[in-house]
């Protein structure tokens, strides 16, 4: 990105200056120097068509980890006011509706799980479907399905999968309010036989982390996190319900924006007043995706727990925490000492609740909400906490991972996936898969610095960082 | 008939070419499904069909490919053949395909098109349709 195209608020915040005769909220990009000039110019394209967009409130944002993306930039957050014709866009939640990263704490740590992580690897491997083409064990009547998709994690738990009092450590306590089933295609129904419980493609994995390093003692005691400590994360979404209500509704919307009188900058950020009978139905079939995904996650945690129990039957896995980075939630937020009902759009970026939010539970109130950034799998991940700062600058949002910084198809002309997974395994990261097109297009380098992406999301205010995690074994789709 | 890749941080761009304009779309269909599966590894063994009304042809575009993206899913199917005619403003589809199996090198899941850098056009008397799709 060219950045002398920005005006400098300090180290890691900058705005987009309005040029002559432009029309559009503030524009404001979260990040290191460096980060943003590795960022395509496309980035700030999009974050500016954002910004155009009725009802905005403050500004349109993009955090650290922003790369291009479809309508919205991927680390994109924009919130709406439905009382001055705010939207919900499609565009702006994306096709994989409430991606995000279920992370398990154990009470195991690395002495402890060494001389079983070739078992682990392959156990894991046999019961996560993972891959384009896999299909779960899990068949649902469409009755059923249509329980899920009002009840979330709280179906998942209600059926077995999992325990009730991890359900506080998941937002929404595992279940969104406002869903309409009746708002979902019976496409999109169909597409999810054979979908629930397995984990997906591309940039979703199950990965096996130790704590490496602990920034924050305080913290990460009331995250109950210490040094050694194995984690468990999985990243995955709504599946192939989600990407249908996506798909229908992106190109529903699109139509009706013109009838609605939107003038839309890029097609791709289809949307409607959140007031309007389009929205609310769109808001309806998202909510309904967000439980799929909820409990998609809930299914695939008890699966993880049942490898354990075979291998480790000393192994305890709680819930750390369930983050959704795919989103358009109603929260209510400060605006200019006012508390306001938004809808906040969250693409590729988590929530971050700052100390002594009311949705966060007791253990954590103190504290603020765990944030995960997921990196690569070479490289680690983070687990930082909200700040109320960030509710000052970012309707509490923070970066939801390193975020690519190279196409997947130049990924695929510099790496190839055996030597890959080769040289992973030569630095004791294991990696299982069935797509070794997938395992190139994913590689380390591949992706930003996630280091510098938890410094500039640290020194932009938006979180703090707690703990790094290194990757041990990744189940990878 | 062809199909090509262009550049999307995130992403994939896919481009499809024809001598005709549903061509184009059955080529931006190879291209899609050679994202998930290599193409050569996939028998013709299951045929389906399906139509779909749309006037705009750039979303025409976008709705054939996320409908074989559906069709797919729902039947468990990788498809590697495609066929597209336009009678009467009605699009009329057939793909061909096989099953998944366990021998099958996997690719990356495309889970919809998108209206990113759509366009359907001709040039030097080819046609083109291209759009990103996300993975």
């Amino acid at each position: 990105m060219d950045i002398s195209r920005l005006q400098k608020i300090d180290a890691c915040s900058w705005i987009v200056p309005l040029r002559a005769g432009e029309k559009r909220a503030p524009a404001i990009l979260y990040g290191s120097e460096s980060l943003l000039a590795g960022m395509d110019d496309k980035v700030l394209e999009q974050i500016t068509n954002v910004a155009c967009l009725p009802g905005l409130v403050g500004s349109a944002m993009t955090m650290p980890d922003a790369h291009w993306g479809y309508g919205f930039p991927i680390g994109g957050v924009a919130a709406f006011d439905p009382e001055l014709g705010g939207i919900i866009s499609a565009g702006g939640v994306g096709f994989d509706i409430s991606c995000g990263i279920r992370c398990l704490r154990s009470n195991l740590d690395l002495q402890h799980i060494a001389p079983h992580l070739e078992k682990l690897a392959d156990a894991l491997f046999r019961a996560i479907p993972a891959g384009v083409g896999e299909e779960g064990r899990l068949r649902l009547t469409p009755a059923q399905l249509n329980e899920v998709l009002t009840g979330g994690a709280q179906w998942a738990v209600q059926h077995g999968y999992g325990h009730a009092d991890e359900l506080e450590y998941i937002e929404e306590h595992g279940r969104m309010a406002g869903a309409v089933p009746g708002n979902v295609s019976e496409l999109a129904k169909k597409r999810q036989r054979g979908e629930m419980g397995t984990l997906g493609s591309g940039n979703h994995y199950l990965e096996l982390q130790v704590v490496e390093k602990i920034f924050d003692p305080a913290t990460a005691q009331a995250f109950g996190l210490h040094q050694g400590q194995l984690l468990i994360s999985i990243h995955c979404g709504s599946r192939g319900l989600g990407h249908q209500v996506g798909t229908d509704y992106l190109l529903s919307l699109a139509k009706a924006a013109g009838r609605l009188g939107i003038r839309l900058p890029d097609r791709e950020l289809a949307c409607a007043p959140i007031n309007s009978p389009e929205g609310q139905e769109y808001l309806g079939a998202m909510n309904a995706a967000i439980n799929v995904a909820l409990a998609n996650r809930q299914i695939l945690a008890h699966l993880t727990r049942e490898v354990f129990d075979e291998i480790l039957p000393q192994a305890r896995l709680e819930t750390l925490f369930d983050v959704s980075h795919n989103t358009c939630k109603p929260e209510k937020h400060q605006v200019d000492g006012k508390e306001r009902l938004l809808y906040v759009h969250r693409k590729g970026a988590t929530r971050a609740f700052g100390p002594g939010h009311p949705a966060l539970p007791a253990r954590y109130r103190a504290a603020g909400q765990p944030v995960i950034i997921g990196g690569s799998m070479g490289t680690g991940s983070y687990v930082l906490a909200g700040t109320n700062e960030s509710e000052r600058r970012a309707f509490s949002s923070a970066s939801h991972g390193a975020g690519r910084a190279m196409s997947r198809t130049q990924a695929l002309k510099r790496w190839q996936g055996k030597e890959l997974i080769r040289d992973l395994a030569s630095r004791g990261i294991l990696i299982r898969t069935l797509s070794l097109r997938g395992a190139a297009e994913e590689a380390p380098g591949a992706y930003k610095d996630v280091d510098e992406v938890a410094a500039a999301t640290e020194q932009a205010g938006l979180a703090r960082r707690v703990a790094f995690l290194r990757p041990k074994v990744c189940i990878k789709g | 008939m062809s199909f090509d890749y262009f550049e999307h941080d995130a992403d994939i761009g896919v481009i499809g070419r024809g001598a005709t304009l549903e061509e184009a779309f059955e080529g931006a269909a190879e291209g899609m499904f050679a994202i998930m599966a290599d193409a050569a590894q996939v028998r013709p063994l299951v045929q389906f069909a399906f139509a779909f009304a749309e006037d705009d042809v750039e979303l025409a575009l976008v709705t054939w490919l996320n409908r074989l993206l559906a069709e797919a899913r729902q039947r468990g199917l990788a498809l590697a053949r495609f066929r597209l005619k336009r009678v009467d403003g009605q699009w009329q589809g057939e793909a061909w395909g096989a099953p998944w199996g366990a021998n099958m090198e996997r690719g990356t899941e495309v889970k919809g098109a998108t209206l990113t850098m759509l366009r359907v056009g001709q040039s030097e008397g080819a046609w083109e349709a291209r759009c990103v799709v996300d993975v």
